[in-house]
């Protein structure tokens, strides 16, 4: 990545279990093709082979999506998904690794570990976005998200499909915005609009 | 929180004191071994752990142990099984001879999987499949040929999906938690330790596997131990690496070819 570049591009990370996909579809259906932010998304699921989500996701955005393959480079504009049955970390500001270790809070991915990565790499340039599922993972990762100086948003339980996911979140404390589904995507886009301080 | 120049400690007392080299590992995820490593045995912090590592030299096992990931499965992916099944082993019958490699094999599933396979194609009287790790105490294991039953279930979904036509079952005895392989299966293997960062070529070999080991290190790692697959293969050889490994940026990516899109096993054309 150009060195030049690197200081005021944000890194918008997305998790979501239960009740997320179609949250999700409609964010990045509302994505601009030019927001100069990186996004990463991991879901929880099954494991598919099939890069069912890599599909899914083109259908509904302009914007590049890739299923992540080990050390892949880190490009703007561009949705990487973490791919199943791999954890996705960070490596650094240039690109990701993958690992198969152990699952955490039941899960491979795990919401938390992507997060923590991406706070460690990116601090305050990262935006965390916590969403719909019935699972604690993603509140810890959040939290350090918040911690490392970055934004967070949290899908509002009322309206979310399983709220238990977002409820943890929020009862971690901090968290910058709660939100409605709907108005999700906006936000992003505002934040995305917006230098660091 | 483990801080880099901690991180950088620990790997050159490895590397100094007992020759594992684990510099050109990938961070992210070694820096994530070694918080767990402090966790589980509830170091207060960094200090303690370098002072055990310097002063217990018997205390290095279960650290290789901890900051190599060992997780592993049979048939793992079945597509590219399947794969294996239809097109690689048709070509490796016309050998008089088969040698496969599994580099990083952990407690060796895929050895046993790929010994299966074999079988079933008639082909494992005229095989040896060289099971290699750095670890010494996940090879054990493969000698022992004795996996967690509880395993068996997901195992046997994934042979019937590797397009396996028999009873998974009768492969194995199962005696209390415990599945133990039939004696046939090991009788073809060598298992050894080496070290993919230090150690070299030993063999030529008509197959390579080495899954999900390449994501543990570097790219320049990496392109070193693709080299060093690359003088271990036979023209016409296979390499089959993680599903989600990819020789593509890698300076040997020109002699190789792809069987196909998705899976991966690259041909060694050159
Ligand atoms: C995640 S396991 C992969 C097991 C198996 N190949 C599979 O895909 O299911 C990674 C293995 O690589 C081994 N490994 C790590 N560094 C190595 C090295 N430098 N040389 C040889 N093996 C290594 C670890 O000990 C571990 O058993």
């Amino acid at each position: 990545m150009e060195k030049d570049a690197v200081d005021d591009f944000k890194v918008v990370v997305i998790g979501g279990s239960a009740g997320s996909l179609e949250v999700i579809l409609n964010i990045i259906h509302e994505l601009p093709v030019d927001t100069g932010a990186v996004f990463i998304i991991v879901v929880h699921r099954r494991n598919d082979k099939d890069s069912i989500l890599e599909h899914l996701f083109s259908v509904k955005t302009r914007l590049t999506v890739n299923e992540v393959e080990d050390k892949q480079p880190i490009t703007l504009n561009t949705i990487f998904i973490a791919p199943p049955d791999y954890h996705l970390l960070v490596e650094n500001e240039a690109g990701f690794s993958l690992d198969s270790s152990e699952r955490v809070n039941y899960s491979r991915p795990s919401i938390d570990v992507t997060f923590q990565s991406v706070a460690e790499v990116f601090g305050k340039r990262a935006v965390g976005v916590l969403l719909s599922g019935a699972n604690a993972d993603g509140a810890e990762g959040i939290e350090s998200i918040r911690n490392a100086g970055g934004y967070t948003i949290v899908q509002n339980p009322a309206t979310a499909e399983v709220s238990f996911m977002p409820l943890q979140a929020i009862n971690l404390g901090g968290i910058d915005a709660i939100l409605d589904a709907e108005h999700i995507a906006g936000h992003i886009r505002e934040r995305c609009a917006q230098r660091p301080n | 929180m483990l801080k880099e120049e901690e991180l950088d400690l620990l790997i050159s007392e490895l590397s100094d004191q007992y020759g594992y080299d684990f510099t050109n590992y990938a961070r992210a995820s070694l820096k994530r071994r070694v918080n767990r490593l402090l966790l589980i045995d509830r170091f207060p912090s960094f200090a303690e752990l370098i002072y055990r590592v310097k002063t217990d030299p018997a205390y290095l096992t279960h650290v290789v142990q901890e900051l190599t990931v060992n997780v592993t499965e049979m048939f793992r992916d079945p597509a590219l099984w399947k794969m294996i099944r239809e097109q690689v082993l048709p070509v490796l019958a016309t050998h008089p001879f088969i040698r496969v490699w599994h580099a990083g094999c952990s407690t060796g599933e895929e050895v046993y999987s790929m010994a299966i396979l074999l079988e079933e194609a008639n082909l494992l009287h005229k095989s040896l499949l060289y099971a290699t790790d750095l670890n010494p105490s996940v090879i054990e294991n493969i000698k022992k040929g004795i996996f967690p039953i509880s395993q068996m279930k997901e195992y046997s979904e994934n042979y019937i999906a590797s397009g396996g036509k028999k009873d998974f079952s009768q492969y194995y005895m199962a005696k209390y938690e415990w599945a133990k392989f039939d004696e046939r299966l090991k009788s073809k293997m060598i298992v050894a330790t080496h070290n993919l960062v230090s150690d070299r070529s030993f063999n030529e070999f008509q197959l390579i596997f080495c899954r999900n080991v390449l994501i543990y290190f570097d790219k320049t790692l990496q392109d070193n131990v693709l080299n060093l697959f690359d003088d271990s293969l036979e023209k016409l050889g296979y390499l089959v690496l993680g599903a989600k490994e990819n020789i593509r940026f890698s300076p040997i990516a020109k002699k190789y070819l792809q069987l196909q899109n998705r899976e991966k096993i690259w041909r060694k054309m050159q």
